[in-house]
């Protein structure tokens, strides 16, 4: 198998990737940080992996988009599944106060998402085969006074996808969006962690395994699916009061 | 889940510590810029306060945790130093290779292992982690990265091996593996009667046996004072294990903490009759998987909550060959007499091989390591007698499961530590080193 993956120094992105690399799969790995893009790649290259390419990417910029995928299907000679991965949570106090800020953030995590998967579309629907993911999260689902921006641009790219998904499922590839609770990952180190926070290696597992089974949506953990079913269905004159 | 950041004893509770999460190691925390004292932090296996900081802070390095480089020729394996030895089993026995050593739980960082200079049942033959480590790369608080081997920042690298984190954060190590030609280990088990049947079995099965261990009662007295089961084994030559049984699981979870009066002589007293017993006739052989023969706790995660909320102590020492069957009957009889009740007790002897550390606890001798509820004045008063016995012949505590030992038992055990303490970085510390070198806290 040869998988792509954007934001390879991602915890969660790493995690998923070492279950590719388990499976002897050949990975392209795109990154900011060539430092860190070289120890996620030994990790996985010890681990197993039959090649590891890597490729060091602003992904903000977004003329960098179509030479990133240009230059992994050079590498492994084709593309079968890609990750991606990136996202900057933000500090929603400080954006909301600025229009530039606020329009940043969502750059980064809906405008160069959306740019990408336009690419990866078009490659996949031309090769009638594979498998796109994308994380994505739960704050995607109702825009929530601490973190709507953030929340806009997850939701933009779940709807995005789920339009994507649709156009390709006549031609059998599968498009998988990843809804994330909350992880135990460098994102969110500053949050005080409590029992609703997962591990990235067990996240990381649930992801490859969707993935691998071709799987629509995915909540991770699962009890996300209900909680977001709730909170989906508080009418908005009660939800506008309450503090979350 | 949230992680609670105490030690496996949960006694003492640490309180008012600072976490700081090292998720990379090409950019470590400024350690300068933290206010008072820092100390490494991975699984918390531990058991009294050597990885506990209080008012101090505790660089979390368990997301440090890729490998780096496998040689599978030669089984040299380089990775970072929050790398959980459970981990790397399922990576490194499938190829045929095995932790030069491990201690009884695999739920414990490679960082973790150097700095306590960890022991395992092939101490006779293999010696301590320690000893299988060519090198590592040290993080001082000066922002110096220094790479440490037997040849290279020599003494910082005798230092840091069994040096209790102080000397510096480890980024990654480089250590040699074991070749086994499979997961299987060719276990027997014989029941002895005594502590002097202990020895005479022990003396003979450390020529044939890679591992050896003991299980000694601790409850019954009279004549069947130190009465056991002596368990050893070599790796055995036989195939791949069918898959289902080749991955590690854990059978139960210990979902709360038991009440205090769940584990008490009457309880313990059943448990060691009918585990002594357990071995039909007087020697059982079977070949078992690794995880259950070097792993046995870990099949109950969390077992440390048996002891309820009030934790408990483990008490391991070592004394040296020429005192071993007196210290070891004396203290026994002690315990026995005293009422209070240590539900695990193991016991092992120590081969000649050096500990490359400092500060490394195994020694030549028989080591005996002990749990005790923790209830209070009475159970820190029979570990004091017990820490004379100790003291008198010569003997030591092991740091990793201390929380009691005073600042004279600390330097009878390590009369070096002085020497130890000048490698210590000055921005390192832990509730462990300030108690036994008696330092009042550090830092602001």
């Amino acid at each position: 198998m040869r998988v792509m993956i954007i934001s390879a120094t991602s915890a969660i992105a790493h995690e998923v990737s070492r279950c590719f690399a388990a499976d002897r799969a050949a990975l392209f790995l795109v990154a900011r940080n060539a430092e860190r893009l070289a120890a996620a790649a030994d990790d996985l290259r010890v681990l197993g992996a039959a090649k590891v390419e890597t490729y060091v990417a602003d992904l903000a910029d977004l003329s960098t988009h179509a030479a990133l995928i240009e230059a992994a299907r050079q590498a492994l000679g084709g593309i079968d599944a890609v990750l991606i991965a990136h996202g900057v949570l933000g500090d929603q106090k400080t954006a909301q106060q600025s229009v530039s800020a606020t329009l940043e953030l969502f750059h980064i995590n809906a405008i160069s998402y959306i740019s990408l998967i336009t690419l990866l579309a078009n490659h996949f629907e031309a090769q009638r085969q594979g498998c796109l993911a994308v994380i994505g999260s739960v704050a995607g689902e109702r825009g929530r006074g601490s973190n709507y921006i953030y929340g806009a641009a997850k939701g933009a790219v779940a709807i995005f996808m789920s339009g994507v998904r649709n156009r390709l499922a006549k031609v059998g590839v599968s498009v998988l969006t990843v809804k994330l609770g909350l992880v135990n990952t460098p994102m969110t180190a500053h949050m005080k962690k409590n029992a609703l926070f997962a591990e990235p290696a067990q996240v990381g597992k649930r992801i490859y395994a969707a993935m691998l089974r071709g799987e629509d949506i995915l909540y991770v953990p699962s009890f996300w699916m209900w909680i977001m079913l709730v909170i989906r269905n508080i009418p908005e004159r009660i939800f506008k009061r309450l503090n979350l | 889940m949230g992680r609670s950041y105490q030690s496996w004893g949960n006694y003492p509770k640490a309180r008012n510590q600072r976490v700081i999460p090292v998720h990379w190691r090409d950019a470590p925390p400024d350690l300068q810029a933290i206010d008072g004292s820092v100390l490494a932090y991975g699984y918390g296996r531990s058991y009294g306060d050597s990885c506990l900081n209080e008012n101090g802070t505790l660089l979390d390095i368990t997301p440090l945790n890729r490998y780096i480089a496998f040689d599978a020729e030669r089984g040299l394996i380089r990775c970072e130093s929050g790398v959980l030895f459970a981990d790397l089993l399922q990576f490194i026995v499938p190829r045929g290779w095995f932790l030069p050593t491990t201690p009884g739980t695999k739920y414990v960082s490679v960082g973790g292992a150097i700095a306590n200079d960890v022991h395992g049942k092939n101490h006779h033959v293999a010696g301590t982690f320690g000893g299988h480590v060519t090198r590592f790369e040290l993080l001082r608080s000066d922002g110096s990265r220094l790479i440490c081997s037997p040849t290279e920042n020599a003494e910082l690298f005798r230092a840091t091996i069994g040096g209790l984190g102080l000397t510096g954060l480890i980024l990654w190590a480089e250590f040699k593996l074991r070749r086994i030609p499979g997961p299987y280990i060719a276990q027997e088990k014989i029941r002895f009667g005594n502590i002097d049947e202990f020895f005479a079995i022990s003396e003979d099965s450390d020529k044939e046996y890679e591992y050896t261990v003991a299980w000694v009662d601790c409850v019954s007295g009279g004549d069947k004072l130190g009465r056991g089961i002596f368990i050893r084994g070599n790796n055995a030559w036989l195939a791949r294990l069918p898959d289902k049984s080749a991955a590690p699981r854990t059978l139960l979870t210990m979902p709360f903490d038991l009440p205090p009066f769940a584990l008490n002589l009457l309880t313990v007293r059943a448990f060691n009759e009918v585990y002594y017993r357990a071995p039909l006739g007087k020697v059982q052989h079977k070949i078992v998987p690794y995880d259950p023969f070097f792993y046995p706790l870990d099949v109950i995660d969390d077992w440390n909550r048996l002891y309820g909320k009030a934790g408990f102590l483990q008490y391991q020492f070592v004394v040296p060959r020429a005192h071993d069957r007196s210290a070891i009957k004396e203290i026994l009889r002690q315990i026995s007499a005293s009422g209070v009740v240590s539900f695990l007790a193991v016991l092992k002897v120590f081969g000649d091989v050096e500990s490359p550390g400092m500060l490394s606890f195994p020694r030549p001798g028989v080591t005996l390591a002990l749990d005790f509820p923790y209830r209070g004045a009475p159970t820190l008063r029979l570990l004091d007698r017990l820490d004379q016995i100790v003291r008198e012949c010569g003997g030591a505590l092991y740091p990793a499961k201390d929380a009691r030992m005073s600042p004279q038992m600390f330097e009878a055990s390590f009369p070096n530590w002085r020497a130890f303490s000048q490698y210590v970085d000055p921005k390192f510390s832990s509730s462990f080193w300030r108690r036994v070198t008696g330092q009042a806290q550090s830092g602001k």
